[in-house]
């Protein structure tokens, strides 16, 4: 019995990430029109949208490979597995051992390795300035996660995403490692789900556009695939940020359903703030050129490096 | 007696090298060259398999060859019978490849009789157990490769390669013989087994011999300069050979040195390796990116998998200095899994630079591309090796970075300041390596393997022979096992680790669902299996969601590009034009890159020029200075050669009262 609870539980916590993700981004998008002065999508229109891209024929460039169909596909389950891994509302769920930060970021990079291989495919000139350029903004910005991740695991004497969280829940202080760390992982949030002072999502026909350049010859399911893990990124760095550095009513193992509840709960409420913030951070600011995004991931590279090299010097930073 | 076979193992492939001599005019010669090759290899794989799992003592022989009053000894311990099954897991991999990709081979009686020669020869350098037979084979495998690198002379940059590898081959060669004579001073014997029993005068001078000698041929920076020229100039099977395999016997040099012949490390060794390792895989890989030949490309990418296996070297010597021998067991591990994992997935894509060659003729990206279509099965396998050396899962080149990563991550209990700084930062080396090298690969793969063909020979390429076929996909299944299986591959290690260490990792083989676990659950773990299980379920349920949810239909029409027709594939992204933000980013330091643009006057019909210069800033720093010094030096030198008799007898008259006075101060 507790063996299918305990599955059931890991099975919701998939699933849950799964059709939260499109509610994020509606929601973020709302929040954004909202604080433009603008009406804004209903709530639920990145699932239609789904719907709607799934339901449509597929048109594939006359020399599109069977890596650029495939591909959609893996992005998607690779950034699922990822976003699963992270906790949302419980610790310690069946599988939150497979994988680590680390194996969660490397996830990410083998969702993002295809992405550009699938951008490079048809062989046109905007799928290969997509790729190169998230090629660019990934070479700084998955070092800048793994030297966060060092000074989270150096506090923490953990990389598993479970007990970093308990860890930091039973022992809450104010570091200076870790406001080190927040900066930079907000820096590398904005660059990875390509949101606004690195790529502008709403954008299209411009020189300046990243992701959405490398997905240009995409359509239909395909098309669809993508959008959602995308969707599912926005999640997965939501809930990290939340997992690591509000991990406030996380359901330990083998607690009630009470507990459960009030996680679920508040992991609502965490994806609501971290969404307000984030817009609340698009709309002040304007999107940089291209090459002044690689200072600012530089920036989050030496604010992680820096945090790490505190540590190494004495744990008490 | 698993020495007694390899030997037998060694002295088939010694045969094969005559054998190849004599029948190398004939067509079917590389059928029974390669295949003998095969069969040697696949024996010496087995026996030396055989003994890891067995695990016994170590075995030695004695054979009474070489020199007349030593002889020649042999020995198989575990670190040598490691060594042994990647050599010839390589080895047989090479030569299954070179049965069919020999086809393509203008003159076989050039690399026919040296193949094997530089096979038996890297055996030999792993089974010796005195100085004499470890230099003899040493540099009997210098000169083979080199036979081999200027087996297309007609080239002059093979030839240019040629020379630069044989002189720091020999100035290699040079540093080994000194740190072996300080090993043997002090000992008074040249068998490893008398330097083992004895305690050196000097470790210091011998770990710094050891790193030059061993670290010129691994592709160390700044000894690497002759790896990307000469790698590449070899036949394709031979660079696999080269790049895979011939840079494992110089980490195996230098294991055998310092963890097991020299005294116990001191802590600035561990500085001095992890500084030139993370400078190494940060250079490596930003070279690989300004290349746009795709052999040098991965030569390149050597240069920054050796980095990052002497960080978990260095890292294991830093641990080891501060008796902490659990975590220098799991440094080791690493670098000892790294060493499996990049001899498998760099083969591999050189077998598929090497099909890509046979079929197109090209080894430039630039005049390559869309062989997807025309070689999915080639592409296919370099996909998984560039996934691999990428460190994505769920496959294997990840499992070491990862393992690396967590052995970064115990060492703040390093007492050492030097080494509180440096390791963070050779940590972030190593991040950014790994993302950099992702980076290099989207551009290899995309710019070869995607898009629409750029000449008329990548759009007539065909699929390469079945031997290569098998030989490239083999390799990718097994890139593909290590990463989904890390645990039984790291409890074979740990007969080697506990030899060189004193500790052992943790047993990884049973437990709970085949994960590994480093130091405790509560630290890190990582299942391989279930991650790829996961991912490979959710592409099935997903595209089964799809299907049934959604529509099935497809239609096939020219490309979008918002709107603008395909016009010549010369207007896809190149391999230059991928690299070029990269470019503007590090290069402006690291290379000195200045793009310079020529444009013409308006009216003017020219079209118009961008020049990038790129300086190699260790050749134009290092060597070159080295080269004009020694030109100087010969130069003044020359007035000797016009000497008068009286002047040539005083000069011998001086230096024989010089020499008089020196022995009669020293004594």
């Amino acid at each position: 019995m507790d063996v299918m609870l305990a599955l059931a539980l890991q099975g919701g916590q998939m699933c849950g990430v799964l059709l939260l993700a499109p509610l994020l981004l509606g929601f973020t998008r709302r929040l954004k029109a909202r604080l433009l002065r603008r009406r804004g999508p209903p709530l639920l229109q990145p699932y239609r949208d789904l719907l709607k891209l799934v339901r449509k024929q597929v048109v594939l460039a006359d020399n599109a490979s069977w890596l650029f169909r495939g591909a959609p596909y893996v992005i998607f389950a690779a950034t699922w597995v990822a976003a699963a891994l992270v906790p949302t509302f419980a610790i310690g769920l069946t599988f939150s051992w497979i994988g680590d930060m680390i194996a969660v970021i490397a996830l990410l990079g083998t969702a993002r390795f295809l992405l550009a291989l699938a951008g490079m495919d048809v062989g046109t000139s905007f799928g290969g300035i997509g790729s190169s350029r998230e090629m660019l903004f990934a070479s700084l910005a998955e070092p800048a996660m793994i030297m966060i991740v060092f000074t989270v695991a150096l506090v923490a004497g953990s990389t598993q995403l479970s007990f970093v969280a308990s860890f930091m829940h039973d022992n809450v202080s104010l570091r200076v490692s870790l406001g080190l760390a927040v900066a930079a992982l907000a820096i590398v949030a904005l660059a990875e789900n390509a949101r606004i002072p690195v790529d502008n999502p709403a954008t299209h026909l411009e020189l300046t556009m990243v992701h959405e350049a490398m997905v240009l010859e995409y359509g239909g399911r395909h098309l669809a695939m993508i959008e959602l893990a995308a969707a599912l990124k926005l999640l997965l760095y939501v809930s990290l940020v939340a997992c690591i550095f509000l991990p406030w009513g996380l359901a330990a193992t083998g607690s009630g359903a009470a507990a459960y509840a009030i996680g679920a709960a508040l992991y609502l409420g965490k994806l609501a703030a971290g969404g307000f913030f984030m817009v609340l951070f698009e709309t002040s600011i304007a999107k940089m050129r291209v090459f002044r995004v690689p200072q600012f991931l530089a920036a989050a590279l030496m604010l992680g490096l820096l945090g790490t090299l505190l540590l190494f010097v004495s744990r008490s930073f | 007696m698993q020495v007694g076979i390899a030997l037998w193992g060694v002295a088939v492939l010694l045969a094969s090298a005559g054998v190849a001599a004599l029948i190398a005019s004939h067509r079917w010669a590389r059928h029974v060259g390669y295949g003998l090759c095969l069969g040697a290899c696949l024996g010496l794989m087995l026996a030396s398999g055989h003994y890891l799992v067995l695990a016994p003592a170590p075995q030695s022989l004695h054979l009474p060859v070489g020199l007349p009053w030593t002889g020649a000894y042999f020995r198989l311990d575990p670190l040598a019978a490691y060594f042994l099954l990647v050599v010839n897991l390589g080895g047989a991999g090479a030569s299954l490849f070179a049965i069919g990709y020999g086809r393509n081979e203008p003159q076989p009686a050039r690399v026919l009789p040296f193949y094997p020669l530089f096979l038996a020869a890297m055996n030999l350098v792993v089974l010796a157990d005195d100085a004499f037979g470890f230099l003899l084979a040493w540099e009997l495998m210098s000169l083979a490769s080199w036979a081999l690198v200027v087996a297309h002379h007609h080239d002059p940059d093979n030839l240019r390669a040629g020379y630069i590898y044989i002189l720091m081959a020999s100035f290699g060669t040079l540093a080994l013989l000194l740190a072996f004579g300080v090993l043997a001073a002090s000992s008074g014997g040249y068998s490893f087994a008398e330097m083992r029993s004895a305690s050196p005068a000097a470790p210091g001078l011998i770990l710094l011999l050891a790193l030059v000698g061993a670290g010129s041929k691994a592709g160390l920076v700044p000894l690497h300069v002759w790896l990307p020229l000469a790698h590449p100039a070899a036949p394709s099977h031979v660079s696999a050979l080269m790049s895979g395999v011939m840079t494992k016997v110089a980490v195996y040099g230098f294991m055998r040195m310092v963890f097991d012949l020299n005294g116990a490390p001191a802590w600035w060794w561990s500085v001095l390796v992890i500084t030139l390792a993370g400078i190494s895989s940060l250079l490596g890989v930003l070279g690989a990116l300004m290349q746009h030949d795709l052999k040098r490309l991965l030569a390149y990418h050597t240069v920054e998998n050796i980095g990052i296996i002497f960080l978990g070297l260095g890292l294991a010597l830093a641990f080891s200095a501060h008796a902490l021998p659990a975590p220098a067991a799991l440094a080791l591990s690493a670098a000892l899994f790294h060493v499996f994992n990049h001899s498998l997935f760099k083969s591999l894509l050189f077998f598929g630079s090497g099909a890509v060659l046979g079929a197109t003729g090209e080894r430039d990206m630039e005049r390559l591309g869309g062989l997807i279509g025309r070689m999915p099965l080639t592409a296919f396998a370099f996909l998984t090796g560039a996934m691999a050396i990428s460190a994505l899962p769920p496959l294997n080149g990840f499992v070491s970075e990862w393992l690396t990563l967590q052995a970064i991550l115990i060492s703040p209990q390093l007492p050492s300041w030097a080494l509180k700084l440096i390791v963070p930062a050779a940590g972030a080396m190593l991040a950014l390596s790994a993302a950099l090298a992702a980076a290099c690969f989207v551009k290899a793969f995309g710019v070869t393997f995607l898009g629409r063909p750029r000449t008329a020979a990548a759009a007539a390429a065909r699929e390469t022979d079945r031997a290569s076929l098998t030989a490239m996909l083999a390799a990718a299944l097994l890139c593909l096992m290590a990463g989904v299986l890390p645990g039984p591959c790291l409890d074979a290690l740990a007969p080697v680790v506990e030899a060189l260490t004193g500790a052992r990792m943790p047993p990884q083989s049973w437990l709970t669902a085949l994960s590994l676990v480093p130091v405790a659950e509560s630290r890190s773990s990582y299942n391989g299996l279930l991650v790829f299980v996961f991912v490979a379920a959710g592409t099935l349920l997903s595209i089964a969601v799809v299907y049934c949810v959604g529509s099935r239909a497809v239609r096939r029409g020219p490309a979008w590009d918002c709107g603008f027709p395909l016009v010549s594939p010369l207007s896809q992204y190149s391999a230059d034009s991928f690299a070029q933000p990269i470019r503007r980013v590090f290069g402006r330091v690291v290379f000195q890159a200045r793009e310079h643009v020529e444009m013409p006057p308006p009216g003017d019909a020219r079209p118009a020029r961008l020049t990038v210069t790129l300086k190699d800033l260790v050749w134009d720093g290092l060597y070159a200075p080295l080269a004009a010094g020694v030109v100087i030096a010969a130069e003044r030198l020359n007035h000797l050669q016009f000497l008068t008799i009286r002047q040539y007898l005083s000069l011998v008259f001086v230096a024989l009262v010089g020499l008089l006075l020196a022995v009669s101060i020293w004594t």
